[in-house]
């Protein structure tokens, strides 16, 4: 295992020696220690790398990962997984807002609560949030699946695209095109299936589904009031 | 007897309810939609016809023409990146993307920019292979719906260009209607084919410059601290934004006056939201001469460049090169007269296309329609981008010369003169025949 210590070493260090690793792999776990925070911590990784961070990490960590398993053992700052493309970030704390944000693909869990916004503009990655979410989350979202274990908070899917979109407790209120939806077998088979991958125990019949009315997609002047 | 001579009434059009205004009313009514367009301001406007060099005589002299060099390479993104660019020529295309734009369309702009050694940037739906091939220096923009954003294609830009805003809607975010929505383009863009792709006005993950100094921070180190980053910001508070972009860590700061164009936004935001460029570039070229940053801070800009006296006036007003959106398009064929029969068949004519969401382009370039696009062969379209590069520098290098600079970049306000008072002091040079700017002196 490769060590890198922020007490001693920079953001800029950590990054290189895990850019370094996508041409020529010669470690494949990594331990971040004293992370205290900083931003910008395992960003851009593009190998099949597992990181651990020792510690909250600020702002975009895991930044457009790909392929990486990236730990952070605190909460995370903004942005956590923004744009990644395969792999996983698993955040044991908190997440601030915006987590996941344009996720493409690959696996975020928040094992604590996620602020606002999360998943917003998500296209194609799955977040599963063990806690709850904040306002607005799923903002535009155009694909994959955000599942929420606790609450979600107000404009819950908001101009939605195509999203999977479920939640166990309370939903503050749906967002502009936003609607329950039934909750099919397939539906039951994508969530045991999403749970096993995030490694969670949960009954998915608990869960309710939320997805977008399609009314948005092409203007309607009868919709002038959700524009 | 003679017969009375009968006078009457001549009819008289109203200024405020102008024929224009009054159709757009009755549009209004029918439909119960604002009228949304492609292309930039269409008003007239304070603009670089209402500024004239002072050519060289008796206090300086000029260089001779053919003989004497006057540079016109640039180096932009000194402050930070490893790699800067160097472009041989200060007239860059703007970003435009696929989607609003065919694919020929983009790979033509990608060819002629590289014939002369300049650049070409993507715009808000990714980055195509043929754009990317056919570039030899491609800017990637960063925009808040990071449409097919990757960190693959991130690693092959020659630089980054994050988008705040752009002149044409300031404030406002995108809008490519279903029609242009193909497969592919949904496909880039990971949206149902034919829906109304809306890009949003904020960047989904910061606001405000502090993040924006984190995020720039992120897209250093993702791509290693290779390439500089732009930020773009549409005219409007330009003074203040061009302070914030330098203290964000911005390499190079693109400024998009009013007459910017775009793809597809409402009419009354395009006519009623920003500034001219002439008016923004004194404002840019103030923010960083305070910070100690002109000239290391490189400054684009654009919205209405024309020809080569408007790249001319740009840097003597102290811009560093400019870019070029809506003319590239004309000179590609946009608004060619050789389609008129086709354009009024559309309910336009050949100079007043600007419907350019509805993809029935007759000149094949805002349109995902295979057959239009067919129209626009991207060879032939590259090189009549190039001649046209060309043809903008050596004007403008022919303007410079006259002023005595054996460089572009050593043209300064001093060589202008404003025609009006507006002019004047929006530029911030003499009013034509007196030492007065407008605004000058006013404590």
């Amino acid at each position: 295992m490769k060590t890198i210590d922020l007490a001693k070493e920079t953001v800029r260090d950590l990054n290189q020696a895990l850019h370094d690793q996508a041409s020529a792999c010669t470690e494949t776990e990594w331990e971040v220690l004293n992370p205290k925070g900083q931003h910008n911590l395992a960003v851009g990784v593009d190998q099949k790398l597992k990181i651990d961070i020792k510690g909250h990490a600020g702002y975009y960590c895991g930044g457009m990962n790909k392929e990486a398993d990236i730990v952070i053992h605190g909460s995370a700052g903004q942005g956590v997984a923004e744009n990644m493309m395969s792999g996983s970030v698993r955040v044991k704390g908190n997440a601030s807002s915006s987590a996941g944000a344009t996720s493409i693909g690959g696996l975020l869990v928040i094992e604590g609560d996620a602020g606002s916004r999360c998943g917003i503009s998500m296209k194609g990655s799955d977040i599963v949030v063990t806690g709850s979410v904040g306002h607005m989350s799923c903002f535009m979202g155009q694909a994959g699946t955000l599942v929420v274990c606790g609450d979600a908070g107000d404009a819950l899917g908001d101009s939605l695209y195509e999203v999977h979109i479920y939640v166990k407790g309370q939903v503050k209120s749906l967002g502009a095109d936003c609607v329950e939806k039934e909750m099919r077998p397939q539906h039951i088979e994508e969530l045991i299936e999403l749970f096993e991958r995030a490694g969670i125990k949960e009954d998915p019949h608990a869960f309710k589904r939320y997805g977008s009315a399609r009314q948005l997609y092409n203007f309607k002047v009868d919709n002038a009031s959700a524009y | 007897m003679s017969e009375k001579t009968k006078y009457t009434t001549e009819l008289r059009e109203s200024a405020t309810f102008d024929r224009a205004t009054m159709s757009e009313i009755r549009r209004a009514a029918d439909t119960g939609i604002y009228d949304i367009r492609g292309w930039g301001a269409k008003r007239k406007l304070p603009h670089f016809d209402d500024l004239l060099f002072l050519g060289a005589s008796m206090s300086r002299y000029p260089l001779e023409g053919y003989r004497e060099k006057c540079n016109t390479q640039v180096t932009l993104g000194t402050r930070f990146a490893k790699k800067p660019i160097v472009i041989e020529t200060p007239v860059t295309i703007a970003g435009m993307s696929f989607g609003a734009l065919s694919a020929n369309a983009k790979e033509a702009l990608g060819r002629g920019a590289s014939a002369v050694g300049t650049s070409t940037t993507t715009g808000d739906g990714g980055m195509t292979p043929e754009e990317r091939g056919q570039s030899s220096k491609l800017v990637y923009q960063y925009l808040p719906s990071r449409y097919g954003m990757n960190p693959d294609d991130l690693r092959k830009a020659d630089a980054i260009e994050v988008v705040l805003g752009q002149g044409a809607k300031p404030g406002g975010g995108g809008m490519l209607l279903g029609q242009k929505i193909t497969e592919r383009v949904a496909k880039m863009r990971t949206l149902p084919m034919g829906v109304d792709q809306r890009s949003a006005c904020r960047h989904p993950d910061w606001t405000g410059p502090d993040d924006l100094a984190i995020k720039i921070l992120e897209l250093r180190e993702i791509t290693d601290w290779q390439v500089p980053i732009y930020i773009k910001v549409g005219a409007t508070r330009t003074y203040y934004d061009v302070k914030l972009a330098v203290k964000a860590g911005a390499d190079v700061i693109v400024v998009d006056g009013m007459q910017g164009g775009t793809a597809a936004t409402q009419e009354v935001f395009i006519e009623h939201v920003g500034i001219p460029t002439m008016a923004a570039i004194p404002q840019a070229v103030q923010a960083l001469q305070e910070m100690g940053m002109h000239r290391k801070v490189q400054l684009i800009v654009s919205g209405g460049i024309r020809n080569g006296a408007d790249v001319a006036k740009c840097m003597a007003l102290g811009a560093d090169a400019v870019a070029i959106g809506t003319a590239a398009l004309i000179a590609l064929g946009c608004n060619d007269p050789k389609y008129d029969e086709e354009f009024k068949a559309i309910g336009s004519a050949a100079g007043f296309y600007d419907d350019y969401h509805e993809g029935r382009d007759p000149a094949g370039i805002s349109t995902q329609d295979p057959e239009l696009s067919k129209r626009l062969d991207p060879v032939e379209g590259g090189r009549r981008i190039a001649n046209y590069l060309r043809v903008l520098t050596l004007e403008a290098q022919t303007l410079a010369r006259a002023c005595g600079k054996n460089d572009m970049r050593n043209l300064e306000p001093e060589d202008l003169v404003a025609l009006t008072v507006e002019s004047a002091a929006m530029a911030r040079v003499p009013l034509a025949g007196t030492n007065w700017i407008p605004g000058n002196n006013m404590g």
